[in-house]
């Protein structure tokens, strides 16, 4: 039972890097005053290169200090992807912070907080790690929200996500205290899972799983817990509602793969349907998708548009969740990793949305942006025409890598579903594509940053030839899934 | 039961606790109300010290009176409520804080009599047995799980303070310019020769 300690520590080198990272890059703000933003953050960038290479480089596997961390292919994937989009969020930030006045040492020293939460959360084998790394990722997200404190908008998405993130804390304590007691005392994942295979399902266990995929349900921002979503996106300064909408979603969404895989899993189904976790899934997995898909509609500011789209695409998500096979975890990681790499490039953009006058984020001051910079307009209407899901990019093998592990497992009517829906979220994306290359132009963007030229340079490369680029992500993202089951 | 010398502090304690108990909800002056509440929390330490339980007793000083009670004092004090105002309202809601009271105080009943009037007798409602003689404290019993099996949760939750730490700084520090500071090194450097300078002064004339 006890492993080496050495071994232990090896297992979680990534982890203890950010640690031991954040300590050092705070001391070194602390000692070298105001002026040290340029000098940390290129440093936090450093530290989270160093402990994705580490990732890449040491493929290890095991569990460490007892069940709390579980170190396998998918938790690799996992983080690999979200540290390397929180590091490119922390390059696309530069220039918003300083323009934005919010150009403080402590915000990459915040950024590599919530890494580092999110990394353990992704590796959770029990519940206790489980909620440890969840608190400290959401933490450090609450206070970047309203990092921007003088502007009121940032402030309010600050204080709503605090607030609405303790309720879902809280729901999320109350279901695990309550499968702690039904299950008799067990926290960690597969104790919990071989409990729940009995046949017929205590209530009391139902109740407890219900309470935690409500909790979980909130950070992926799935319908009916997505209500602070559209506010913290638009309130909260850009580059930090990209990182909301890249890291912190793969990394939440890892947490709700992994539990209802490894844990609820194995649940026998209530009243001779579906599991009870299914039946969830299905459910906020519908409700997304069309929720964002008509809510997105009535949407004129691009950052809020933004947040509906994920809404509807975390629905996408959840369909392939819903699979519960191994083909249905590989969609999940591919749509995931296709999405985020899309969501950089549109925050790039949006980034990008300076005049003379300041930044702007209404839809309508895109018009006619074909004629004054038509670099910015092609890569938008690619990532528009990708997230709509039109072949050959992109956005499409991610729909049907989700749609066809839905009818694989018999969910033909959630496959169908999600295609109406996304016809229907078709029509905001081809109306930004029609704003830039149909209206008359209003005004002129400033010249876009090196930075920010780069990542809508790489994005596009990746959202246009995905089709050549897919066979060789296939294999690695079903070598992730397989170690899940 | 307690017996002897045990016997008589319980009883010293209990009866100053239910005294200053009441006085919390007594006292005029709602400093006073406050302080009465800080006997109430040493007294019930000595309580869980009478019990075996130390380090519940230090915690409930250290967390209770060192942080809680002294943060209700410093509101108690720098902000201006009108307790007099408050105290006005005390007519309309004392028959809820009355039923509050009576439920809390049925649910108390009830938990005693299932433990002590359970057909199978008192031992039977206690699944864990109680421990006899404690080979050692209980704040190194505590101690020896949290640093060796819980360590890395710990080390976790110390991280997760950590942040609220920074959090708080960020948030709420404002480098205001313009504000006068005491500075140390400039009044050590002060001598007679840079702090005084004597001027001739004419009589007759200011200066």
């Amino acid at each position: 039972m006890h492993m080496d300690i050495m071994a232990q520590f090896m297992l979680i080198l990534p982890e203890l890097l950010l640690a031991a990272g954040i300590v050092v890059l705070m001391l070194i703000g602390a000692f070298s005053g105001e002026r040290s933003y340029t000098v940390i953050t290129v440093l936090a960038i450093g530290v989270m290169i160093a402990a994705v290479i580490m990732l890449i480089t040491l493929p290890l596997q095991g569990t460490a200090f007892g069940t709390a961390l579980i170190c396998d292919a998918f938790g690799r994937f996992m983080k690999i992807m979200a540290l390397t989009a929180a590091f490119i969020v922390l390059i696309m930030s530069v220039g918003a912070a300083r323009a934005g006045k919010f150009d403080k040492f402590e915000f990459p020293v915040l950024v590599l907080l919530s890494c580092l939460g999110m990394l353990l959360m992704i590796s959770a084998g029990n519940m206790l790690s489980l909620y440890l790394g969840l608190e400290l990722h959401s933490l450090a997200l609450y206070v970047m929200a309203a990092l921007d404190r003088d502007n009121a908008r940032s402030a309010e998405a600050g204080l709503k996500y605090f607030i609405l993130g303790s309720l879902a804390s809280g729901l999320l304590l109350y279901g695990i205290s309550l499968l702690y007691g039904y299950s008799g005392g067990h926290i960690d994942f597969t104790g919990l899972s071989q409990v729940l295979r009995k046949d017929p399902p205590q209530l009391g266990l139902i109740f407890g799983l219900v309470f935690v995929l409500a909790g979980l349900a909130f950070k992926i921002s799935a319908v009916p817990f997505h209500m602070w979503t559209p506010d913290v996106y638009e309130g909260a300064p850009t580059p930090i509602s990209a990182f909301f909408a890249t890291a912190a979603k793969i990394a939440a969404v890892a947490v709700i793969v992994r539990l209802v895989i490894m844990c609820f899993g194995a649940a026998a189904p209530v009243a001779g349907s579906m599991p009870a976790w299914q039946q969830i899934i299905v459910f906020i997995a519908l409700a997304s998708m069309f929720l964002g898909a008509f809510a997105g509609i009535a949407q004129r500011n691009i950052k809020r548009l933004m947040a509906y789209s994920s809404i509807t695409h975390i629905g996408y998500i959840l369909v392939g969740l819903a699979a519960g096979t191994i083909i249905g975890v590989t969609s999940v990681l591919l749509y995931l990793l296709i999405y985020a790499v899309i969501m950089l490039g549109c925050f790039a953009f949006i980034l990008a949305m300076n005049t003379e006058s300041g930044p702007v984020e209404k839809i309508d001051d895109l018009a006619g942006l074909s004629r004054t910079n038509p670099f910015m307009a092609g890569a938008m209407s690619l990532f528009m025409f990708s997230l709509a899901g039109i072949p050959p990019l992109s956005g499409f093998f991610g729909k049907w890598y989700v749609f066809s592990a839905a009818v694989q497992a018999h969910f033909v009517v959630l496959a169908v579903a999600g295609m109406i829906a996304a016809v229907i979220a078709a029509f905001y994306y081809l109306r930004i594509v029609k704003i830039m290359w149909v209206d008359e132009p209003k005004g002129r963007f400033l010249a876009m940053p090196k930075e920010l030229q780069l990542v809508l340079w790489l994005s596009g490369l990746f959202t246009l030839f995905y089709f050549l680029a897919g066979i060789w992500f296939l294999p690695w993202a079903e070598t992730a899934a397989k170690s899940l089951f | 039961m307690i017996t002897g010398f045990a016997a008589v502090f319980f009883y010293l304690f209990a009866v100053i606790m239910i005294v200053a108990a009441i006085m919390v909800i007594a006292a005029r002056n709602p400093v006073h109300s406050v302080l009465f509440l800080i006997l109430v929390f040493f007294n019930a330490s000595g309580l869980f010290l009478l019990g075996g339980a130390e380090f519940l007793a230090m915690i409930l000083l250290m967390v209770y009176v060192g942080a809680v009670a002294v943060l209700f004092l410093f509101v108690v004090m720098m902000l201006d409520v009108d307790f007099a105002e408050l105290k006005r309202g005390m007519g309309r809601y004392a028959p809820i804080g009355g039923l509050v009271g009576l439920i809390v105080l049925a649910e108390l009943i009830f938990v005693f009599m299932s433990v002590h009037f359970s057909p199978a007798g008192p031992d039977a409602a206690v699944t864990q047995p109680v421990p006899a003689a404690l080979p050692r404290s209980n704040t190194q019993a505590l101690g020896d799980i949290l640093y060796t099996d819980y360590v890395f949760y710990f080390e976790l939750a110390g991280f997760i303070l950590l942040t609220a730490m920074i959090g708080a700084i960020v948030l709420a520090l404002h480098h205001r310019s313009g504000v006068k500071r005491q500075s140390v090194g400039e009044q050590v450097k002060r001598n007679p020769q840079t702090a005084i300078e004597v001027k001739k002064v004419e009589s007759g004339k200011g200066i």
